[in-house]
């Protein structure tokens, strides 16, 4: 789990399993936005990406302490930081 | 006495309602899943000679956005009405709580920060350091295991202190700007004087910004507080969900589980089921003797034993034994935190019908009770979605029904084999009989989403909290004393005036033939349609009330008599039943239409108050009856041609 997933222009939809990523923008907006926000997903922290539905989607992601599950066409509107130097 | 009132806030699934519980000796009900409040519940207690009212607000990550519930909270905590806040937090997952503490602290200082969960926390060797969470805070933190009762003394005289050292409530005091910004829909007026936030641009940086700076803080006294002395403290439940929410296992465990509880609730019941039934008839013979010799009309006596008691009897000795096993079994699952698993497993097949993921939280409200699962659909935030959630929650039986299916299904179908196998055939039957309610549900979700409903499937976000150990013996005792009972009383109190009304229908003659004749009769010609007759049907629609009492009413009608004879063997039901020319087939078509017919009245009721809509409360009505009939016309007509 200590491995960095780098590439550019990432979407956390791609986060492959097991890796960690850093969240660097969020492309919802209104009520979307909000409910991302307060579930901590902001500039600059830190997602895990734990494991998948039996059917492929949604996946469960660590933030801030707590697991959360989210619909691929939502993880889509999380994009991560490119080049963490960690 | 002195009055305070203290409202009770924080994040889903926290133990909230467990800390209220433990105060006020009350008996909200408590489940491992967010979302389990839907509404204000109050409960008191006395502390040094005050008598403070406990206000558990539903549980919120945030304020400012705007689903009902954070409405909810949000209005009450700046309506006037409480002294003080407890925030209650979870002590395994204290980052992502602290948040809501801020924003709290953003309205008001009154805060007294709950730290629950302690003993969990424990386990995983989370430690926290609650004075210095206190310093840095700046507010009271108190540490709990509400659920053994640790720590609530010291909840109890924080609060005192408190409400002793504040004048008065909370002001009532508008939202800071920056937090609400988001908060507006276009379908909503903002609740702030100044929040008019389009929902672009600069107010999202804004509202960023806000957030951000909270989220940030939160991890930096997060930091500061606790201890992780473990390198993964979750490591057990994340062992735990990749096998249950496995590729593999995933889908299989799921209804292996659900076989395995229906099989305990089947092979447990029987033996009970048969014992009160005996016992009931016994005191049949000195009841109609002793009201005989209290010179009751011989048609009192009838009407008070024949009609009313053994319905009430009938009723009791059927549903209580499967509900004092089904309901624990099912609250144990509930309590260790499966239930989310199961919403996480089935999301696809939601996204798929254009619904909402935690539609099947409130599926399996509807298994405890319809009309408690429409009311669930609260948690579902999208008014389309909800509404989808609404028309389709009677797919799932209620125990209500289960009762019936299990009869039906253990006479005509398990009958066959023999012994313990018999138990096992059951209930994978049953177990068909679910999956094919689910399959509907989705089916007419989609179909819905299609139609009357259109759109697309709106964003959420589904939390998966850490599993915990259920507390059994508190499950046991409270699942049987709050829900079975209060079921069973309630079919009770319907059941009683039932058996009375089905008396008289069967008793008084119109020409040469009762009333309850001439309503079969003219039903008789539809439901054989259906693959039913026109007694089934009947005892159908004066089930509407409460469908507990369908059997029932089959029974009696079927008798010449009026009322129902001895009974003690379900072989003796068989019988009785197969001499009216019930076929496997009419017992399919039952069971499918017990399945797929209108909600009962409660439900219609609460679909009526939690819709505000009569075209809704018909739709509701009409969707599963109208499936009810297509599918037991082609099952009956598809049978005949084989047999």
């Amino acid at each position: 789990m200590k491995q960095q997933f780098t590439n550019s222009n990432q979407s956390l939809d791609s986060l492959p399993l097991g890796t960690r990523g850093v969240v660097s923008s969020l492309t919802a907006n209104g009520v979307q936005r909000r409910r991302m926000l307060d579930l901590g997903l902001v500039e600059g922290a830190e997602v895990a990406a734990l494991h998948q539905s039996p059917s492929g989607d949604p996946t469960a992601y660590s933030v801030m302490g707590a697991v959360i599950a989210l619909r691929r066409d939502d993880a889509r509107k999380i994009l991560l930081e490119s080049n963490c130097e960690r | 006495m002195e009055k305070v009132t203290v409202a009770l806030a924080g994040n889903p699934n926290v133990g909230k309602s467990t800390v209220f519980n433990s105060l006020t000796g009350m008996h909200q009900h408590t489940g491992n899943w967010p979302g389990k409040t839907v509404s204000n519940a109050r409960g008191t207690y006395e502390y040094n000679g005050a008598e403070v009212t406990l206000v558990d607000l539903p549980g919120t990550y945030s304020l400012f956005a705007s689903s009902v519930e954070e409405e909810i909270a949000r209005d009450y905590l700046c309506g006037g009405e409480p002294n003080l806040v407890i925030c209650v937090t979870d002590a395994t997952c204290l980052k992502r709580n602290l948040n809501l503490v801020l924003q709290i602290r953003e309205i008001t200082d009154r805060i007294i920060v709950c730290v629950n969960l302690l003993d969990e926390a424990k386990k995983k060797k989370i430690r926290v350091d609650l004075e210095k969470l206190s310093e840095e805070l700046g507010l009271p933190v108190v540490g709990t295991t509400a659920r053994s009762n640790k720590g609530l003394g010291e909840l109890m005289q924080a609060v005192d202190l408190m409400a002793r050292t504040h004048e008065g409530t909370i002001p009532p005091k508008a939202v800071p700007s920056a937090l609400a910004e988001t908060a507006d829909r276009p379908d909503k007026p903002a609740k702030t004087a100044d929040g008019i936030g389009a929902q672009t641009g600069d107010t999202d940086a804004q509202a960023d910004e806000a957030v951000r700076r909270i989220v940030e803080q939160s991890g930096r006294i997060y930091n500061a507080c606790v201890q992780e002395e473990s390198t993964d403290p979750h490591s057990l439940d994340r062992r735990l969900d990749r096998i249950l929410t496995s590729r593999k296992f995933g889908y299989p465990l799921m209804i292996l589980l659900l076989a395995f509880i229906f099989w305990i609730t089947i092979a447990g019941a029987n033996v009970p089921s048969a014992m009160l039934s005996d016992f009931f008839t016994s005191l049949q013979a000195p009841m109609l003797r002793g009201l005989a010799s209290a010179g009751a009309p011989e048609w009192l006596q009838q009407v008070l034993v024949m009609g009313i008691y053994k319905t009430l009897a009938w009723v009791v000795s059927v549903m209580l034994p499967p509900m004092a096993i089904f309901f624990p079994l099912f609250t144990l699952l509930e309590d260790a935190g499966y239930l989310p698993r199961v919403a996480f497993n089935m999301d696809r097949c939601f996204q798929r019908a254009c619904a909402h993921g935690k539609q099947s939280l409130t599926m399996c409200m509807g298994f405890g009770c319809n009309a408690c699962g429409v009311t669930g659909c609260r948690i579902i935030d999208s008014p389309r979605e909800r509404l989808i959630a609404i028309l389709t929650n009677n797919f799932v039986p209620c125990n209500g029904r289960f009762p019936t299916l299990i009869v039906i299904i253990s006479m005509f179908f398990a009958g066959a084999a023999a012994g313990p196998l018999s138990g096992v055939l059951s209930a994978v039957l049953l177990t068909g009989l679910i999956l094919l309610g689910v399959f509907m549900t989705l089916l007419i979700s989609g179909l819905l989403s299609k139609t009357l409903l259109k759109g697309i499937p709106s964003s959420f976000a589904l939390e998966l909290p850490p599993y915990r150990r259920p507390q059994f013996g508190q499950v046991i005792i409270r699942s049987i004393l709050d829900r079975t009972l209060f079921v069973l009383g309630r079919a009770v109190v319907i059941a009683a005036p039932a058996g009375l009304i089905i008396w008289l229908l069967a008793n008084v003659y119109a020409g040469d033939r009762s009333i309850l004749a001439h309503c079969t009769d003219f039903l008789d010609p539809f439901a054989r349609q259906i693959g039913l007759d026109g007694v089934i049907l009947m005892a159908f629609i004066l089930g509407f009330p409460a469908n507990e009492i369908v059997i029932p009413i089959i029974i009696m009608t079927y008798m010449a008599t009026g009322s129902m004879l001895e009974l003690q063997s379900t072989a003796a039901l068989h019988t009785l039943l197969v001499d009216h020319g019930w076929t496997a087939t009419t017992a399919l078509c039952t069971m499918l239409f017990s399945l797929l017919h209108f909600p009962c009245g409660t439900t219609c009721w609460t679909i009526k108050k939690e819709t505000q809509s009569w075209k809704w409360t018909a739709l509701a009505f009409l969707i599963p009856l109208v499936t009810g009939i297509v599918v037991c016309f082609a099952v009956s007509h598809i049978m005949g041609l084989f047999i």
